[in-house]
């Protein structure tokens, strides 16, 4: 490897690196605006400067200077010094001293740099320039005149999100970033725009002047808003959540994160079930948490346990599955299903049946993937940036069986449903067989109809001819947009034997009690039986609700989630629950005792020691499994036809709109107004 | 300079002539078949001929037939001065210099003829017909003070006689551009003042070359 000498300090680095990288790797500290180590290199805000040897007798921007062997890099030298502080002096001429209304105060690059690089005082007396307002998206506050042009959010758009929308226009003094023709930013990802914006140009319009950074506490958690498992802070003052950020997390979300995860915010203080509810004569009355627990007791033991059942939701954490696991098996019931959607994933004996096997990080491998019923940007909007990553680098070719959707990266479109898959185009099964690191990636859409386990057998069938699953490499994977998913199913939240799957749960006439633990995505309002929703927002699950036992969302409960790859994760409590609701496993603790089945936990540490012993894979944290886990193909789905594959229709998402899929999010403003402005932008435009 | 904006009002639509389309064909083909929009510089140009300015319905267009996103398109046409971004004068479009040789030598003069005869700068005059903008050195400082009017240059001109060739344009004429005092291209006014000695080129001036140059290979030094 090549050596270079950082302030006299001999670095080994590899070919390629820049020489801000390389200074880095010695540990040197360089101030920087434009670069952004995700981006390509823009060297347009020159506040890297640097010296090296040999070169020209003037400072060099290192961020876009290839590092050489036998270079010498001088980052502390007078002439840095100097030039750092000019350069400084020249972003602050027109940048306006309002710090102290700044949104961005406190966590600001320009503040912290100015700290050292500023001067005491200006020396400019003349008008500084103002620059007009953008309105480019309801998640993003802009304030041009704090632009320093380092055009990150250019590049961050075109490159990541993959929607051309953002640009630099005019130049020199007047250079302004616009959306054309006040266009909105329509991307998943514009959240993250106001994350990498390093001064308080553009800020998240949702939380203006709702905080300052330095007042809030940090919590680590995890995101539940679909099956990635992002890694989090949920930032909360007293008893509110205030906002959520993203954390750096290279194997699930790098440090970016979906406007969903993020802005979901509002949707934490609304519609929130603060308090049991029992219906009373057809009408849903307060009650205190005993009768509303006695209801459900006298219900329970009155009816026969077959007659009983339990869904459970998806933003569940793990300990509550596992309660009320146990709390239904102790009843004699076996009808309990995690999967609401009616996947025909789960029961098989290895984990790779249901999982994401080749791992988020490692989908960048994949020479040639295959979506089977996958709307990535509705399901993964971070596993499409992944994706897009290697198209851009024209390394992977995509193909996609389903109906046909928005992606962000270059698709062959293949055919709608299972008769395309049944047979695939020759000339993509050409590219799979030749291909050294195959991937066939199954949403959601293709597995939760009825024909499901045909589907899947069909996928498994293709995985072996095509040899997707290999000692080495196990490109088979499954998406899911549930955050409790997969928790569910290594827990075997599972119809027991003789019991009743979700899909015919719901049936009128098959339960007497059906539990709805969070789970607000099926339709339960065919079913005659008495209804309890265990959750933390009136939706859908609690407006049919016999009776409602108020619970924790996600943020206000420690838990344990595993992504779609197998990872667990562990949530934090950022703030206590609302009102007089209260955590999930307590609330099923409690009702075992009234019904003399007492589970065997007083606590969730206890809840949770027993979770991991009886299911090891709990025990792992952030551990994700090997990329090439064992895995019997034979195992997976049904051959038994349900239905020909002629007569299926193309695989279509269970998430009909990205931003109104749970609960938390119909409760959220800003996501019916995300919402709406995408349905505006889909409308088809009127005639001119 | 001033922070340059698409018009506030637009046509409904644009659509490229067929005398465009086919030079801008001619340009697309220049390049690689997945570089095309290296063509967007020549088609935006090929577009402000045909239209006299860049429209938005243009830019989408523009976009459209490039396969680029419309915010890129944008970003050139906004950062180039000399695409206009609103509709110019039917008849002529009068860019005065006014950088330091064309100022010394009058170009306030000639401003303000525009200012008398069009109207403020930047802006339509009344009819429509016309437009005038100032600009930054034109190159042409040896004929200065000057004025590029539609495609030509108008050199050496005083007040009286841009007067004549705005009212020329606007009545339909098209006046002869070049220099308004005589002389061809920057030639120095009323002749030639150096070289004029006729024994320059009557060859008594040559000495006698002995050897032709290069016609020997040379010698290695020692």
């Amino acid at each position: 490897m090549p050596v270079a000498k950082v302030n006299g300090v001999e670095v080994e680095f590899e070919p390629g690196m820049t020489v801000l990288q390389v200074a880095e790797r010695a540990g040197e500290e360089i101030p920087r605006f434009c670069y952004h180590e995700r981006l390509s290199i823009a060297g347009n805000c020159r506040m890297c400067l640097v010296e090296v040897k040999p070169g020209p007798p003037k400072p060099q921007a290192s961020c876009a200077l290839p590092a050489a062997d036998g270079q010498e890099i001088f980052t502390k030298t007078p002439m840095v010094e100097k030039a750092r502080k000019g350069v400084m002096e020249f972003l602050l001429i027109n940048h306006p001293l309002d710090c102290p209304i700044c949104d961005q105060g406190g966590e600001c690059d320009l503040q912290d740099q100015a700290m050292y690089y500023g001067r005491d005082e200006s020396r400019y007396l003349e008008n500084k320039r103002a620059v007009e307002e953008k309105a480019i998206s309801p998640t993003i506050k802009t304030y041009m005149t704090r632009c320093i042009q380092c055009t990150r959010c250019v590049r961050f758009v075109t490159e990541i999100a993959g929607e051309s929308e953002i640009g630099l226009i005019s130049r020199g003094e007047d250079a302004e970033i616009i959306t054309y023709v006040e266009d909105a930013v329509t991307s998943e990802l514009s959240g993250n725009l106001s994350d990498i914006c390093p001064v308080g140009a553009l800020t998240h319009r949702p939380w203006q002047f709702h905080y300052r950074p330095w007042e809030l506490k940090k919590t680590f958690s995890v995101d539940v808003m679909d099956g990635m498992g992002s890694s989090i802070r949920v930032d909360s003052r007293g008893a509110e959540v205030m906002r959520i950020l993203p954390r750096v997390h290279e194997g699930v979300n790098e440090e970016w994160l979906g406007d969903k995860s993020r802005y979901i915010v509002d949707g934490l203080n609304r519609q929130r079930l603060d308090r049991p509810y029992v219906r009373r004569s057809g009408k849903l009355t307060p009650a205190s948490w005993d009768e509303a627990l006695d209801a459900v007791a006298a219900k329970l033991s009155a009816s026969s346990p077959d007659r009983v059942g339990v869904i459970a939701g998806d933003l569940q954490d793990a300990e509550s599955m596992k309660a009320a696991l146990d709390l239904f098996r102790a009843l004699g019931s076996a009808n309990t299903d995690c999967r609401q959607d009616g996947s025909a994933l789960g029961g098989g004996a290895e984990r790779a049946g249901w999982l994401f096997n080749s791992t988020i990080a490692g989908i960048e491998q994949a020479d040639v993937v295959l979506l089977v019923g996958a709307d990535l940007k509705r399901e993964a909007p971070l596993l499409g940036a992944r994706l897009r990553k290697g198209w851009l680098a024209n390394h992977v070719t995509v193909g996609a069986v389903g109906r046909a959707v928005e992606t962000t990266f270059g698709v062959k479109q293949l055919g709608g449903g299972l008769q395309s898959l049944l047979k695939l185009d020759k000339d993509f099964v050409r590219l799979m067989e030749g291909a050294k690191a195959p991937a066939i990636i199954v949403g959601p859409g293709a597995l939760s109809r009825e024909d499901g386990p045909q589907v899947l057998r069909a996928v498994a069938d293709m995985a072996k001819a095509y040899n997707v699953v290999r000692p080495d490499w196990n490109g088979l994977n499954f998406l899911h947009n549930a955050a409790s998913r997969v928790a569910g199913l290594d827990m075997g939240f599972l119809p027991g034997a003789g019991g009743l799957s979700a899909r015919e749960m719901l049936k009128p006439g098959a339960l007497d009690v059906l539990m709805l633990l969070g789970a607000d995505e099926c339709d339960a309002s065919a079913s005659s039986a008495f209804k309890v929703y265990v959750g933390s927002h009136g939706d859908r699950g609690a407006h049919g609700a016999d009776v409602i036992l108020p619970a924790a969302a996600w943020v206000e409960k420690p838990g344990l989630y595993v992504n779609m790859e197998g990872r667990v994760q562990m949530g934090e409590r950022a703030v206590f629950p609302k009102g007089e609701a209260k955590e999930d496993w307590a609330i099923l603790r409690a009702l075992s005792e009234r019904l003399g089945k007492t589970l065997p936990y007083d606590s969730h540490d206890q809840l949770r020691a027993l979770l991991m012993a009886e299911h090891p894979s709990f025990g792992r944290i952030d551990y994700v499994p090997e990329a090439a886990q064992p895995l019997d193909l034979s195992s997976l789905g049904d051959r038994k036809l349900v239905q020909k594959a002629e007569d299926t229709g193309a695989f279509a998402s269970p998430i009909t709109d990205y931003y109104l899929s749970n609960p938390i999010a119909r409760a959220s403003v800003i996501m019916a107004e995300l919402s709406a402005l995408r349905v505006k932008a889909q409308a088809p435009m009127a005639a001119e | 300079m001033s922070v340059r904006r698409l018009a506030k009002e637009q046509p409904a639509s644009f659509a490229f002539s067929k005398a465009t389309m086919k030079e801008a064909e001619w340009w697309i083909a220049k390049y690689p078949a997945e570089r095309k929009q290296s063509a967007v510089i020549p088609i935006l140009w090929l577009v402000q001929k045909q239209e006299g300015w860049v429209s938005e319905p243009a830019i989408r267009a523009i976009a459209e037939l490039l396969g680029m996103p419309t915010i890129r398109v944008l970003e050139v046409a906004t950062f180039y001065t000399m695409f206009q971004l609103s509709p110019v004068g039917s008849k002529a479009l009068v860019q005065v210099c006014g950088t330091t040789p064309c100022m010394l030598r009058g170009a306030g003069d000639l401003i303000q003829v525009c200012k008398d005869k069009i109207g403020p700068k930047q802006a339509l005059s009344a009819d429509g017909k016309l437009f005038w903008e100032e600009v930054e050195c034109l190159g042409a400082c040896c004929n200065a003070p000057m004025a590029a009017i539609n495609d030509y240059y108008f050199e050496d001109l005083t007040a009286e006689t841009l007067s004549q060739i705005i009212d020329d344009f606007a009545a339909g004429k098209s006046p002869k551009p070049g220099s308004y005092i005589g002389r061809v291209a920057s030639e120095p006014e009323g002749g030639p003042m150096t070289l004029t000695d006729p024994s320059l080129y009557d060859g008594s001036a040559a000495k006698k070359i002995k050897v032709l140059p290069n016609s020997q290979p040379r010698k290695e030094p020692a």
